[in-house]
């Protein structure tokens, strides 16, 4: 981001940035930045808070009027905290909620589990007005299909021209998760963003499927695959929580 | 971010390792211009958005070109390729604001804030190292933001 600036700048367009991470910044030292004390991934703090957002948007902006740089200001407000759940006003509720699928294979709780998602996905795309699924260009069925399709002994081929293997199943992955994601947030009860990945890795087939495809990834002698078997699967936060898991596990009587 | 200091020491590490790789700039460049209010403001995202149909971000060259949303871009069109899972999406999924705050950037034109928002808006996918690899792109890109007689630019990364 800051490199950015630099060369924007240096090309005679003015920028301002949002810095997430202040160390950074300050290595990199852009013209104007200001740093605001929220996640990764929410540079204006908190969805559904226009205030709150406008008012980062306005102090960012306002670096520009600086007299001269670079210049990095510390936003001094944190973020409001991050209720993505939803009261669906007028919209009726599914009335069931089910649990992970016990029966069958890993595979099988897959797609039973994105088949038992679909009305809160239904849900979530009415009450939001949009959904950011449809990077892959699949169905969900389709792709939770395709998903599933790895853990058989003929992997399934790349669902695009010109798109990896390694890649296509990258595409495919992020979108389910983003499915299940958008599906959670409307169930009733306030989700924030940590409760939310810690179902989605905790609690869930494709949870689990995915860390069971990060290993299938290791053992490919596919180069594509190679990403997948090392961070673009299993967030570190996850990994780190897992690896926690099993040695205790391992240390219990 | 949350402070360094709030975080758990894995991450802590695994954020500051990678100062010592980011590259110094010598130069400290810095263009005047109008006050705010006279600007004209595009967005330049490194959140790895696109319009649904565009190419995904992903490695190789597709990862490191920028992708042009259209300023009248409906919501229901704007989609997400970045590749690193290291940071929430949830935010974004629930409203795209926090992300890529183009509804505010209206308000603010409207509302007299700010000068015009942009005709065109554009995203890059950060997580690419090193970042001396945005030069070339970066340049094109500042012929295109003059066209469209842009004279400041909001970065936003994620």
């Amino acid at each position: 981001m800051g490199a950015l600036g630099h060369y924007l700048e240096q090309e005679g367009v003015a920028t301002t940035q949002v810095s997430l991470v202040r160390e950074h910044t300050e290595a990199l030292a852009p013209p104007r930045a200001l740093w605001v004390p929220f996640m990764l991934g929410r540079p204006f703090g908190v969805p559904r808070h226009a205030e709150f957002q406008r008012n980062v948007l306005l102090a960012a902006l306002r670096l520009l009027e600086s007299d001269h740089g670079p210049v990095i200001e510390d936003y001094p407000h944190d973020a409001p905290y991050d209720d993505l759940g939803v009261e669906p006003e007028g919209l009726a509720c599914p009335v069931s909620f089910p649990g992970r699928p016990s029966q069958g294979t890993l595979a099988e709780q897959l797609v039973a589990e994105v088949a038992q998602l679909s009305v809160w996905h239904d849900l979530a795309v009415r009450h939001r007005g949009r959904t950011t699924l449809g990077v892959t260009g699949l169905a969900i069925d389709a792709l939770a299909g395709y998903i599933a399709s790895w853990f058989t002994d003929s992997p399934p081929a790349s669902f695009r021209t010109g798109l990896t293997d390694g890649a296509a199943l990258k595409l495919a992955c992020d979108e389910l998760k983003a499915y299940y994601y958008e599906a959670k947030s409307v169930q009733p009860g306030r989700h924030g963003s940590a409760a939310i990945r810690h179902w989605f890795w905790h609690d869930t087939a494709a949870g689990h499927a995915f860390v069971a495809l990060r290993t299938i990834a290791a053992q490919s002698m596919d180069p594509s695959m190679k990403p997948l078997a090392v961070q673009s699967l299993v967030p570190r936060a996850v990994d780190v929580s897992l690896q926690a898991n099993a040695t205790n596990q391992r240390s219990a009587p | 971010m949350v402070r360094l200091a709030d975080l758990p020491g894995w991450e802590r590490e695994n954020l500051l390792k990678r100062v010592p790789t980011l590259p110094r700039f010598d130069g400290r460049p810095w263009v005047r211009g109008p006050a705010l209010a006279a600007r004209r403001v595009a967005i330049v995202t490194t959140a790895g958005l696109h319009v649904r149909g565009d190419r995904p971000f992903g490695s190789g060259a597709a990862g490191m070109d920028y992708r042009v949303i259209p300023g009248d871009v409906a919501t229901e069109d704007l989609v997400m390729s970045h590749v690193s899972v290291n940071f929430d999406r949830s935010g974004f999924q629930a409203d795209w604001n926090v992300a890529f705050p183009l509804d505010r950037l209206k308000e603010l034109a409207r509302d007299g804030s700010v000068g015009s928002a942009a005709a065109f808006h554009y995203s890059f996918m950060g997580a690419i190292s090193p970042v001396t690899q945005y030069e070339p792109k970066a340049r094109e890109l500042a012929g295109l933001l003059k066209q469209d007689q842009v004279d400041a630019v909001l970065l936003s990364p994620v």
